[in-house]
């Protein structure tokens, strides 16, 4: 954030104080731009400067935790993970994400989106427990059965899907973008064998179905998700089940143990300069 | 497991109407262009010989019932997303499916009962 202050430019935020406001309301702060100036640090600069209780979730400040989701300038992005520069405008209007409630200033409350998203069971489902709880060897998985979900695992949980999503807009029973397409992730996923629990929910009011395929959640994705996409893979998936025309593969066995002669001139590890207890 | 159930009927049905609607639009207009189904698919003695064919009745029947089904199920997720609760939505359920299921038997009727209206106004 360092560096000579190219021009000033107002920040237009949501603030809302439960308990004093009874709604959100605008409030402009102008702050000095900075080359390379995100949105993030404008807003640690309005806090600084003018408003010492502005509330915002943020963390890793490069787009990966994904805990900055906003309403920016008209569009679901990520704070840390967008210039202000390439806004092309001298205002800056930021506002919580769009389709949750808000729990102060520009602070989300993202419960609905995890709680759908727990009920999708989003994570592996296999029948060898004892080998989940006590590993032994890694399951097998070839680089194409990978390619069938890992841009869909490149997901941070921002939430800005949900935000831009016009179902999860106006139907509160439908899981949204992010939750189904962590559902698909790991029912693609050739190490898992959940699909048959989560085709329990998936099947219901709260699958896929009320999706349009408006195609906002992938067009906003900051990390270039497709969660449209594998809503619509989920849809074929669950309709081919129903009819009895989809592919059954048991899930991905153990890979065989490492054979061969163990190398003996690896370096041991330094010693330990700090001993803990 | 509804959900499911009904928008893989939904999208079944929008295959029927596909296909059906597109002989449709083959015979009735755009004959002329194609030339078909013989010179004038409007003409009265055209529409009353499809009316006494076993093919077209059936046909009408199955597009019928597509079109009332796809639409109706369509329009239930438009009620659906103004966000009614649960009695609300049971109501719209049994409702679209009354005023459906009476249309199709009206429509069904008027198919079938069509070769023998149009054998008594030909005489």
């Amino acid at each position: 954030m360092a560096g000579t202050p190219l021009k000033t430019v107002t920040f237009h935020l949501r603030r809302f104080e439960p308990g004093k406001d009874r709604e959100p309301h605008w409030e402009d702060y102008a702050i000095p731009l900075t080359p390379g100036m995100t949105v993030l640090d404008g807003l640690w600069k309005v806090k600084e400067l003018s408003a010492p209780s502005l509330a915002w979730r943020s963390s890793c400040r490069m787009g990966i935790c994904g805990s900055c989701g906003m309403l920016i300038n008209g569009r679901p992005r990520l704070a840390c993970n967008t210039q202000i520069a390439e806004l092309k405008s001298d205002v800056v209007a930021v506002g919580p994400l769009p389709n949750f409630d808000i729990i102060k200033d520009l602070v989300p409350d993202l419960r609905p989106m995890f709680e759908a998203h727990r009920e999708l069971m989003p994570y592996l489902l296999r029948n060898d427990a004892a080998e989940q709880e006590d590993p032994t060897r890694e399951y097998w998985q070839s680089p194409h059965e990978l390619e069938h979900y890992l841009q869909f695992s490149y997901c941070i949980k921002c939430g800005c899907c949900m935000a831009a999503c016009p179902t999860v807009a106006t139907d509160p029973r439908y899981s949204g973008p992010m939750p189904l397409g962590q559902a698909h992730r790991y029912d693609s996923d050739s190490r898992d064998a959940g699909f048959g629990r989560r085709r329990e929910v998936l099947s219901g009011g709260s699958g896929p179905w009320r999706c349009h395929f408006a195609g906002e959640c992938s067009q906003v994705c900051p990390k270039g998700v497709d969660p449209a996409k594998a809503i619509q893979l989920m849809k074929q998936d669950l309709v081919l089940d129903l009819l009895r025309l989809r592919r059954r593969r048991p899930p991905a066995a153990l890979a065989e143990a490492p054979h061969g002669t163990m190398r003996e001139d690896i370096a041991a590890a330094p010693t330990r300069t700090v001993t803990g207890t | 497991m509804r959900d499911r159930t009904l928008w893989t009927w939904h999208i079944a049905a929008g295959a029927v109407i596909l296909i059906l609607l597109g002989m449709h639009m083959a015979i009735m207009h755009l004959n002329q262009s194609l030339g078909l189904f013989g010179p004038e698919p409007l003409a009265w003695e055209s529409v009353a010989e499809r009316a006494t064919s076993l093919f077209f009745t059936v046909t009408y029947v199955l597009l019928l019932g597509a079109a009332l089904y796809h639409g109706f199920y369509g329009f239930r997720n438009i009620l659906f997303e103004l966000n009614p609760g649960a009695g609300l939505r049971r109501t719209i359920d049994v409702g679209l499916s009354v005023l459906g299921l009476a249309l199709f038997a009206f429509g069904t009727w008027a198919a079938i009962a069509a070769p023998g209206a149009a054998t008594m106004v030909g005489g």
